[in-house]
């Protein structure tokens, strides 16, 4: 079964080392790791998606908490947050396929954001399946190199992760 | 208007002001390289701050766990960078294991050098990231003191742990300003939810068989008057895991023993007996459960752990309760209602009345008179109950869980989550500096070659331990798992050494003696524990005689092996 966890850290040394050396020796798997800045600099956020059943996400979300440098642990209930992911995907620039994939990134609102004699780099934003059935669609044509940023997702309404301290 | 001048301190100056304004008056260590400076601040401080040397960094680690579990207080261990850092390893990994409150401070090569590979540069924080509750690399000479003071707080808050800061030679010596500050409270815990008490009392007032189950978090928190005062209210038994033992007084009439893989048969037998099983800081670790998925699936288990990710981590349980333990245990024993359950009295009593006979069967078949059980009867008559009993890891750590009598806490210090070779002299060592107390260390010969060499810190320090090496010439525990896993293929644990341990006690300064019949081993103790420094006492023994009862390797405890034929 597939969790969205969203973490707040500490924005300190190592951190990061911290939450994946936790993945590692509980043996925990992990589909996605993302992570960057807050609006506070201090703190960073992250979100993690993992595929395992209830016992590992009970342990994920236990041991999580316990680190140090962790201030906030939630799972994200699908009905109320929304994801996101950024797909970057290099295909072959060549007469006979250029049509084909330009429709299909058109159908799945891509952007063509390079465009070279030999290739061309299409940009897709949206949710994991979304990403994953454009791969697929393009899959069969070519494709050379690609790179996913892993899901990022808020809580849907003004609810917030870490409330300010005040 | 000019601001008033605050003096300056050096990093190192600042890390032993912070650690004699946290309460510490000694640490174990080891001097090196990066951790001059640190030394040097210890130097014109050691009126306020003993330092213990020891002969290796590993010895340290052990003594500063050992002084943490025999008094409570967190225990301090310093090294030097690279190698220095390296082998506080397994000491910081037992003491995870365990639980137990230390700090330990590392130098490290100057920050400019961080990344080169430095002479004697190792990443510590990374290497030891898995195995502390957290860890520091100092990057300021202005967060140095404040980063003591939280290392402390994390130590010693919950369920505690080692801390390891880490400080690089150029932070040592960069100057800030320092203001004392008073010792840092720990955390405060949660509060158990009122309805999850509520629920607690009435399973424990519906229970027919209970069962009380208690581990280290118990023995932590000194609850054992609590769990008896419980025990008798709802006429409950009690057992522990390894590192519960010495919670409750051994005499009491409630207390079992300790239950698992070489537990007790009463203990063990009661556990799966009982229609409940209330937890109390205790991990269900699979030495003391067995199979996890054939533990107890009849029961309704209730666990109290101030750890939440200990819940439902080793075995599923019907009700966890969160948060402070002790509060928690207060408040079920004042709700719950007096109980008596005479047909369960009756079955305990027919379970002990068994156990008995086991171990008169073990005693008159044993062909040996240095036997386990035989000699734990003479040194439990002839220690007071202020001395710590203190173990390395094997046979000789089981048979003493199983036949030493303790009544009073922290007197009982063994590896149990890590299972450390090794661990016992150090720690012996750290325990008597701590408590103030004589230590007597049973350890085997496998174990205490491991690291022998602490015999040097404990002559130079003049430490009343009594070390009672039982030697069956094997590396027994190992060896029994062949006996009944492998064929009785002995495969690199028959020794046949050639050391002299009374030679070579005495080559360290101590005192020694070898015994060969029971009358002489009583009288070596009785002396050993009159002597001032340290008095080694080698006892030979039958390497055939095997830790019973036990578990087979993935039985559930209904498996438990109670008698064994070797014929050799």
């Amino acid at each position: 079964m597939r969790s969205v966890i969203a973490v707040y850290v500490e924005n300190k040394y190592g951190v990061l080392t911290r939450v994946a050396g936790l993945f590692m020796r509980k043996g925990f798997n992990i589909d996605s790791l993302t992570v960057g800045e807050t609006e506070d600099p201090a703190y960073s956020r992250m979100t993690i998606t993992l595929n395992g059943n209830d016992y590992a996400r009970e342990q994920l979300i236990n041991q999580l908490k316990k680190l140090h440098n962790v201030k906030e642990v939630k799972l994200l209930e699908s009905a109320q947050n929304v994801e996101r992911e950024l797909l970057l995907l290099k295909v072959p620039n060549h007469p006979e396929t250029r049509s084909e994939i330009m429709a299909a990134a058109d159908v799945y609102r891509g952007k063509i954001i390079d465009y070279s004699t030999d290739a061309m780099i299409i940009e897709v934003t949206g949710e994991p399946l979304k990403i994953q059935a454009f791969i697929d669609v393009v899959k069969p044509i070519g494709i050379i190199e690609m790179c996913r940023t892993g899901v990022v997702s808020l809580e849907r309404g003004a609810t917030v992760l870490h409330p300010e301290e005040s | 208007m000019k601001k008033k001048k605050q003096k300056l301190m050096t990093g190192a100056q600042i890390t032993i002001e912070t650690l004699i304004e946290q309460g510490v008056t000694e640490l174990f260590g080891y001097p090196g390289g990066t951790v001059l400076d640190l030394y040097d601040a210890l130097y014109a401080s050691q009126n306020r701050l003993r330092h213990i040397l020891t002969a290796h960094e590993q010895g340290a680690a052990h003594a500063a766990d050992g002084y943490a579990r025999a008094t409570g207080r967190v225990g301090v261990v310093m090294a030097t960078s690279g190698p220095g850092a390296t082998n506080l390893v397994t000491g910081l990994a037992t003491a995870m294991l365990d639980s137990v409150p230390m700090v330990a401070i590392t130098g490290n090569v100057p920050t400019y050098l961080i990344g080169k590979d430095a002479f004697q540069e190792i990443n510590i924080t990374g290497i030891t990231l898995p195995i502390t509750k957290h860890n520091y690399f100092v990057q300021h000479v202005e967060e140095l003191a404040d980063t003591i003071r939280e290392a402390f707080c994390i130590a010693k808050s919950g369920r505690p742990g080692p801390v390891l800061i880490d400080i690089p030679k150029d932070i040592q010596t960069a100057l800030c300003a320092y203001e004392p500050q008073p010792v840092v409270p720990a955390f405060p815990q949660q509060t158990v939810p009122a309805d999850r008490i509520a629920q607690a009392v009435q399973l424990l007032n519906r229970a027919q068989r209970p069962y009380l189950y208690i581990g280290g978090g118990a023995a932590h928190c000194g609850l054992g008057d609590r769990i008896l005062a419980l025990a008798e209210k709802l006429d409950a038994w009690v057992g522990c895991s390894l590192m519960g033992l010495s919670a409750v007084p051994h005499s009491s009439k409630r207390f079992l023993g300790m239950e698992g893989m070489h537990g007790a048969y009463a203990s063990t037998a009661a556990n799966l007996r009982a229609d409940l099983i209330l937890g109390v800081g205790v991990r269900f670790s699979d030495r003391a459960t067995g199979d996890p998925d054939r533990y107890c699936s009849d029961a309704v288990i209730i666990q109290m752990d101030t750890d939440q990710s200990e819940i439902n981590k080793n075995v599923r349980v019907d009700l966890g309760l969160i948060g402070d333990i002790t509060e928690a245990l207060e408040e079920i024993l004042r709700a719950v209602s007096p109980q008596s359950h005479p047909a369960w009295r009756e079955e305990i009593a027919k379970l002990r009345a068994q156990q008995a006979r086991l171990a008169r069967r073990a005693f008159e078949t044993n062909g040996s008179a240095l036997c386990p059980p035989a000699l734990f009867d003479v040194i439990n008559r002839c220690k007071d109950d202020d001395v710590a009993v203190v173990t390395d890891v094997g046979q000789h750590q089981m048979w003493t869980a199983q036949y030493v009598a303790l009544q009073k806490p922290r007197k009982f210090i063994t590896s149990g989550g890590l299972g450390t070779m090794g661990f016992g002299l150090g720690a012996a060592i750290g325990a008597s500096i701590g408590a103030g107390c004589r230590t007597i260390l049973v350890t085997g010969d496998g174990s205490f070659a491991m690291n022998l060499n602490e015999l040097v810190t404990a002559v130079g320090n003049c430490i009343p331990v009594t070390i009672v090496l039982l030697n069956n010439g094997a590396l027994g525990m190992v060896r029994q798992m062949q006996a009944f896993g492998f064929g009785r293929r002995y495969s690199n644990t028959e020794l046949d050494r050639k050391t002299d341990y009374v030679a070579l006690a005495q080559a360290f300064g101590a005192q020694a003696a070898r015994v060969t019949d029971l009358a002489a081993f009583e009288a070596a103790l009785r002396e050993a524990l009159q002597t001032d420094g340290p008095y080694l006492i080698e006892v030979p023994i039958d390497k055939n005689q095997f830790v019973l009862p036990m578990l087979p390797s993935e039985g559930a405890l209904a498996d438990l092996i109670t008698e064994c034929k070797e014929e050799d």
